[in-house]
Order: C-alpha cells, then structure tokens, then sequence
C-alpha cells in the first residue's frame, strides 16, 4: 500500500470506480464528471481498462476539485467497487483513509484495512427500480450524496443525460440516483468527504473533454478535411470523432482496408489538395512507413496521430507507454525531414494539432501528433479553444504554363500546386526526380533535390515550438519532460515544494528547440521523466542538443505515471545526488 | 482536339522495343484525345514496374507512388476533387500481387476512377520471375519447375465482388481496345480493364501469337448486366474472351460519402467554417 504521503491536506477528493467490463464503470465516469463540473467543481478523470469487451476490472480515477486537477493519483479517497474483484485490483492503492461505497459481500473484502466502509445494496435498490442494469446509476447517487451534492440539481442532470431514451428509462434512472442518494443518507458518512471547496461558475462555462476529442478539433480547425485510418486502440477515438461529425464539419473520413491504404489515401488526398490526417497506434503506423517515406520524397504535407501504447508487436493493446518516439523520429527509408509535436496538456492537443496541419503545409513535410492512451482517455475541465486564435494557412499556389513541382528553391520549399487549379501539370514520383517530378537518373540531380529536401528541414527550424519551463528561472535542478506526462509532473513539484527545481516540458520534441544545450546544461542535476523503459527523449536530447541528461525516471508498466511515483522517484534520486 | 495534346516530344522510354506497353500508350493517348479530356484535368496515378511509368509518357497531370499502392491515392485523388478525371494504370504485379487487398476494397468502394492493368503475366522490372496471373507450367528463375500456383483471375475476382464495369482488352488490337477504354472512363464509378501485353523479353510463353491464338471476343449474345454469365465467361480458360463482361452502374464512393449531397464544391475548395466549429467546441460546455 502506498503512503498517501501527506496529501491528507485535502485539495481535493479522488474516487475511483471499479468494476467489470461491460458495468458501466464509463457511463460513471461520464455521469459524474459532468454532474461534477455542472456544479461548478474541477474534475479530472482518466481511466486504466483492459484489452476485453465484457469482464476483467476496469477503474477509473476521477478528481474533483476548487482549483484546477489534471494529473493521476493513486491516492483513493473514495473506491466503488462494483464488484467482487474489483477491491484486489487496486488493493495496491487502499489506505486506511480510504472510504470504501458498495455492496455488503464487495466491501467486506480482507484487502480493506479501514473500517469506512459503507455498504449500499447497489444492485437491491436497481432490481425494485426496474433491472440490475440501472446499478451503476445507483453508484452514482451513492457518490453524489457522499460528496453531499444537491439532489435536485443531479436529478435534473441525470434526467437531461438520458433525455433521448424512452421516458421510462429517464424516469427509472432518476429514480436510480434517488436511490443511491438516500441509501447514502441514512448511514454515518465520513464528513470529510463531502465537498467543501466553492463552486465556480466559471468552471460551468468552460470545455469537458478528452485528448481524442481534442486532437479531433484541432484537426477540424486546422482544416482537416480528410481522414483514412485503420482503428487501432487508443488511436480510434480521433477517428470516430472525425466520423460523428464529418459532414457537419466537412470531414471526408474513411475506414481504410488496412493502414498501407490508409496513409497511401492520404498522400493523395494530399496532392489533390486536401488537408489530410491519419490516426494510428504503434503497430498500425509501422505498417505506415512506407508512406512516411512516400511523403517524404513526394513532399506531399501529411498530418500523422500517434497515439502511443506499449510494445513491440501487440504489445498491451489498451495501457500506455511513451515509447514511440524513436519509430516515429525515424520511420521510413531515406533522409528527408519531418516534425514531431508531443501534446501534454489538452490545449496543447488542440492547438498543436491545428499547427501540425499548418507547419505540413508550409513545408510539405509529414507532420506528427505524438500523443498516448493516457491523453487520449484523459478528460478535465479547460477554458474554451478560441478559433479565433488559430487560422488556417494554406500554401497552394494557382499553376503556370511552365509550372515545375520540384522547382529548386534557396529554401527547398519549392510552390506547391495542385490539379486542377492554374495551367501547369502537378506531376510527383516516388523515384528520385528532376524539377518536373519526372524520374530521373542522373546523379547530380539526385544530390540537388536531396539537399533541397534537406534544406526545408533547416527552413523549419523557425518555427520550432519553444519548451515551457515551469518553476523557478534561476533553477538548480531541472527535471525534463514530454508529451502526456506535463500535469503529472507539474503537480509533483509543487507537492515537493523544491524553490531549486523546475520542470522543462516539450511540446515538440523534433526539432528540439535550439534553446535546449543551455536550459539543460544551466541546470546542475538534470532528470528526464519518461514513460518507456531506454529513456528515449533523454537519448534524443544527447544526439540532437549535444547534452547530458544526468538521471532518467522511467516507467514501462503499462499504466501512466502518478503523482506519488513521480514524487517517490524524484526524492529518492535527489537523495541519491 | 489536337491529336498530339498528350504527346510529350522526344523523350526516353524505359520500355524494350517490342514491348506491349507502346500499343497501350498509343492507343491510350488516342482514347483520351478522341474523349476530349482537357489533360489539366487528367491525372494518371501508378504504382511500380514498367507498365507504372506510363504516366510519365503521356503529358498530364501523374502521381506515381509506391508499389502496389495506386488505387488508394487514386480513390482519394477523385474524392478530393471528383472534377478531375483518374486513371490508376500498372501492371499485374503492381495491382493484383502487392496491391491484392487495395484492388479487392477499391471495388468494394467503388471510386468512380478507371483501372487499367497491363497483363503480361510476368515480372518484367525484376527480371522474369512470376505475377499473380502466370499460367501454371510457367519456369521462371525463381519458379524453376513451373509455377504451381492458380492463377489470380481478376475479372472472376471482380465480378464477384459486384464491380461497377468489369472488361478485359489485348494490346495487339489497337482499335477493340479503344473503344473499350472509352466506355471504361465515360463508365460511372470504378472500371476495371485488364489488357493482354505480351513481355517480349521475360514471358517466352504468351507471345503475340499466344495471345493470338487464346483470345476470342464476347459477341452481341453476351449480356454485360447479367452477373452469372459475365462471371461463367470470366472463369473459361480454354480461349479467353475480350470485351466488356460485366456492367452495373451504381453509385461512386464520392457520391456515397455524402460529402458532395449539399455542397458541391470540391473538398480542396472547401474552407473549414468557423461558426459550425466554433459550436461543436460549444457543445462540451454543456455535455448533455
């Protein structure tokens, strides 16, 4: 069991539910979550299930509280077992402060070493309503009255969530909520977890969302009008996204045959002139690189989501890992450039990715969107995306006569054109080419059109996404981060407390911003946070900075990190140093 | 129309002389001019092999991709701008062998792009050694007692997966094949022509006289809407039948996205609309 080291301070409350694939443990996590910010409160949830339809345990973690949450902890204040293994699968992560809502056989469970355990008979008071599949509906009254929110106001929350169904499951899942609201009330409720911090209006107003639906905006507003993918977990989400509101939006979105025609459509959805996407995980993107290639040498823009999960092969299909990194960095034969964004908040998801489409454009390279399960399933409350902030710049040029797509530029940015618009033939080929796109064989042009390829990887190092530093600027201690892991480890500071300790995180991590050599190498101890087992990012920042990261905390398990290990790991190398 | 709009000038052709990809470009290019297609609005799109450099000696807009891999950007290509009027031409390692599962899901899709496959019967870029449709018998280097595979039959193939126009030509008959052609890319949605070459280097086995002595054509008695006898004539193989085999007009994966039902402008024309997007973000403050 972990100590909840002193977090007993109580900032805000975390409860986890439990329960079999197929319970409705997501319905849960949705309901509350948006009852939750509905009332004004942050939230965060994120959640850890298993590569199975029905069965298995499945958790997930929700935060809520006065002030803004986004990272995971392992810290239970509230667990809601569903059923009866549930309570070993997170045994690890019971305290003896932890109040434990169920069914009386599910609580009794030898793992619960407190004795704040409430018994309600979810599944009793779901069959008098109308059937066991309203329990889940039930857990969440039991929460919503230990939390001691307003029951008219969850009530009319509930009732708006299943508006859509007939009127008799509306009104039995009112009465479900009811229900696990009043079983709560009659026993003796730990005061401390109801909700003491004050609602905001301002958080009613903000977004709720996942990083799937994130990095699905951000694409619509960076013109994403096309995307072909292959649906591997957790890569999906963007698609479906995509799909729901494809025509609304006007977003050609496509389930490919496999992910070689999926990348391969959008090359020439591309070159027709469509600002395209694809979305895949580690293995379905490694069938991609032949396309990765392909764009390379077309110079054809390509917008690529990489949501990671661990490997090699199937790897564990439904848990994160940040070990993509270096398949992403050199995917394809050949030498031709690319750029890889890594989203670690949810704004950054959705602006990056409106960039990422941009950036494709202007330099007719791919483009990637790094990102994990864990971003992916995350959700919390943020302030609105802005489109107003992002604009979407389009680098197609109307063709001459003479038109040439391979024209030699200083640069290596030669004008794009696209069939159709202008008088000039758009030709492209996979062999090496001459400035007309037609094959060729003669070897000095082959070195010229490879320094011009080369050349637009140097030209786009201008627009190289700055890291953020978070903490104190005249930091002796620097703890290095990317991708998912920026709110984790932003929190785990602020619990240390260190004034000589600051957090660097890249939201791109190639390029590297060339302000990398002196922001690491100011620092005197230097850690890089990463969630794979070789310390990839710390291997990059060698190989492209020129620096030594001096530490790695690495975590491979499947699971994200939380604020308990990043701070238990950055003590314990502190302590070491 | 110029006859010589399509005409590229003094240029090297990789192709041996003799070789059954000259009467294919020629009667191609004649096709294409006899149609009237403006070559701003033509884009030819190929994969690898010596049939997948065509593109290159026809003067239009092309994307020659990767091996095997044209019918996907093809289907995007019209889907972005369905204006433009596609053709995927390679040979029958390229779309039947490496690009087996694109061909296979590109008939299902039913893009409205024309298919045209140069059928020799042999890898002829690789030196010799058997394609998807080499006869049983055929020695190759690499098949050294004879092919023992049965031969990929993609007309059956195409037939049975309901293609939208299904038709087979030979190259040593220029006129036939033309007119072919023509109905092939005036045809609404996916047409696939599979047409005879003979490799006169690598495929010692079906010559010109081969193909000469193998081939009839599908008389007026043949019915291209009936699906069972376009599918009993696809699976002869004592003499193989020419001409069109099978037609069923449908809709196009264009027109099936529904991305054109309300706005007709292509989507490379299409910008993203603010207000619509600006509500989508509105609708997770109050997730209902």
């Amino acid at each position: 069991m972990k100590d909840p080291k002193g977090m007993a301070t109580r900032r805000d409350v975390s409860i986890v539910l439990c329960g079999q694939a197929g319970q409705g443990v997501q319905t849960v996590e949705t309901l509350l979550t948006r009852i939750l910010k509905t009332a004004g409160y942050h939230v965060f949830a994120t959640k850890e299930y298993m590569s199975r339809v029905r069965g298995g345990a499945n958790s997930t973690t929700i935060r809520v509280s006065g002030k803004r949450v986004s990272a995971l902890v392992d810290r239970m204040d509230v667990l809601v077992p569903l059923n009866a293994g549930a309570v070993a699968h997170v045994a690890e992560r019971l305290s003896p402060q932890t109040v434990v809502v169920g069914e009386r056989e599910v609580v009794a469970d030898e793992a619960i070493e407190s004795n704040r355990t409430l018994a309600v008979p979810f599944t009793e008071i779901a069959t008098e309503i109308g059937g066991k599949i309203y329990s889940n509906v039930v857990a969440v009254g039991a929460v919503a009255g230990l939390l001691g929110l307003d029951l008219d106001a969850v009530a009319t929350y509930v009732q708006r969530f299943f508006a859509k169904k007939s009127s008799e499951i509306v009104a039995n899942n009112v009465k479900a909520v009811q229900g696990g609201f009043d079983a709560i009330g009659k026993l003796d409720v730990p005061n401390e977890i109801r909700l003491t911090f004050k609602p905001s209006a301002k958080v009613n107003d903000e977004l709720l969302l996942s990083g799937a639906e994130a990095v699905g905006l951000g694409a619509i507003a960076g013109g994403c009008n096309f995307v072909s993918s292959y649906p591997m977990s957790p890569s999906t989400g963007v698609l479906t996204f995509l799909a729901q509101h494809g025509l609304e939006q006007g977003v050609l979105a496509e389930q490919a045959e496999d992910e070689i025609a999926a990348i391969n459509m959008a090359i020439g959805a591309s070159y027709a002139g469509a600002r395209a996407m694809v979305t895949t995980s580690g293995g379905g993107f490694a069938l991609m690189t032949e396309g990765v290639s392909l764009a390379g040498m077309l110079e054809c823009p390509v917008v690529i989501h990489l949501a990671q999960r661990p490997g090699p092969a199937t790897g564990l299909p439904t848990r994160t890992e940040q070990a993509d990194l270096e398949l992403a960095l050199y995917a394809g034969h050949g030498e031709f450039p690319r750029i890889l964004f890594a989203p670690g908040t949810l704004e950054q998801a959705f602006y990056l990715t409106q960039k990422a489409f941009n950036l494709a454009d202007k330099y007719q390279v791919p483009a990637f969107i790094l990102t994990d399960q864990h971003l992916m399933d995350s959700y919390y409350n943020l302030k609105a995306f802005d489109p107003a902030r992002t604009k979407v710049e389009k680098h197609i040029v109307k063709t001459t006569k003479d038109y040439r797509r391979y024209e030699l530029t200083r640069n290596g940015i030669s004008p794009r054109g696209i069939p159709g618009y202008g008088s000039g033939l758009v030709a492209v080929d996979s062999d090496e080419h001459d400035e007309e796109g037609h094959i060729t064989e003669d070897l000095d042009v082959r070195v010229a059109m490879v320094d011009k390829r080369l050349a637009k990887g140097e030209a786009l190092r201008k627009d190289i996404v700055r890291p953020e530093l978070v903490g104190p600027k005249d930091y002796k201690r620097l703890v290095i981060c990317w991708g998912s892991t920026y709110h984790v480890v932003k929190e785990a500071l602020g619990e240390m407390g260190r004034t000589d300790t600051a957090m660097l995180h890249y939201s791109q991590v190639y390029p590297l911003h060339p302000s990398t050599a002196d922001l690491i190498g100011k620092a005197r101890k230097t850690v890089a946070v990463e969630g794979n087992a070789t310390g990839q990012f710390r291997k990059l920042i060698r190989l492209h900075a020129g620096v030594d990261v001096d530490e790695g905390l690495v975590k491979y398990d499947g699971l994200g990190f939380t604020v308990e290990d990043v701070v238990e790991g950055l003590t314990e190398i502190i302590n070491h140093q | 129309m110029a006859t010589d709009v399509f005409e590229m000038g003094d240029i090297d052709i990789a192709w041996c002389p003799g070789c059954g990809n000259f009467p294919i470009l020629k009667t191609l290019k004649e096709t294409l001019t006899e149609l009237a297609i403006d070559p701003k609005q033509l884009v030819m799109v190929s994969g690898i092999g010596q049939a997948a450099k065509i593109p290159h000696y026809l003067k239009c807009h092309f994307f020659n991709g990767l091996h095997g891999r044209a019918l996907p950007p093809a289907t995007a290509i019209k889907a972005v701008n369905p204006k433009l009027t596609v053709i995927a031409e390679s040979g029958d390692g390229d779309m039947y062998g490496e690009g087996g599962n694109h061909f296979i899901h590109c008939i299902r899709r039913n893009p409205d792009i024309t298919n045209i496959v140069h059928d020799n019967m042999v890898y002829g870029l690789t030196k010799g050694q058997a394609s998807p449709t080499s006869r049983r018998g055929f020695k190759t280097p690499v098949q050294v007692a004879g092919v023992i595979l049965e031969p990929f039959n993609p007309l059956a193939v195409a037939i049975a997966l309901d293609a939208s126009f299904v038709a087979r030509a030979s190259s040593g008959d220029r006129e036939q094949t033309k007119e072919i052609l023509k109905r092939a890319i005036r045809h609404k949605g996916y047409a696939l022509v599979d047409i005879f070459q003979p490799c006169v280097t690598f495929n010692k086995l079906n010559t010109y006289q081969w193909f000469k002595d193998h081939v009839y054509y599908l008389d007026d008695s043949h019915d291209p809407s009936d699906r069972t006898a376009a599918f009993a004539r696809a699976t002869e193989t004592d003499r193989l039948p020419l001409g069109v085999f099978y037609v069923h007009p449908k809709d196009s994966f264009e027109e099936n996205t529904q991305m054109y039902r309300e706005d007709k402008r292509p989507l490379c024309e299409r910008d993203v609309d603010v207000g619509r997007l600006a509500a989508l973000i509105d609708t997770f403050k109050m997730a209902g």
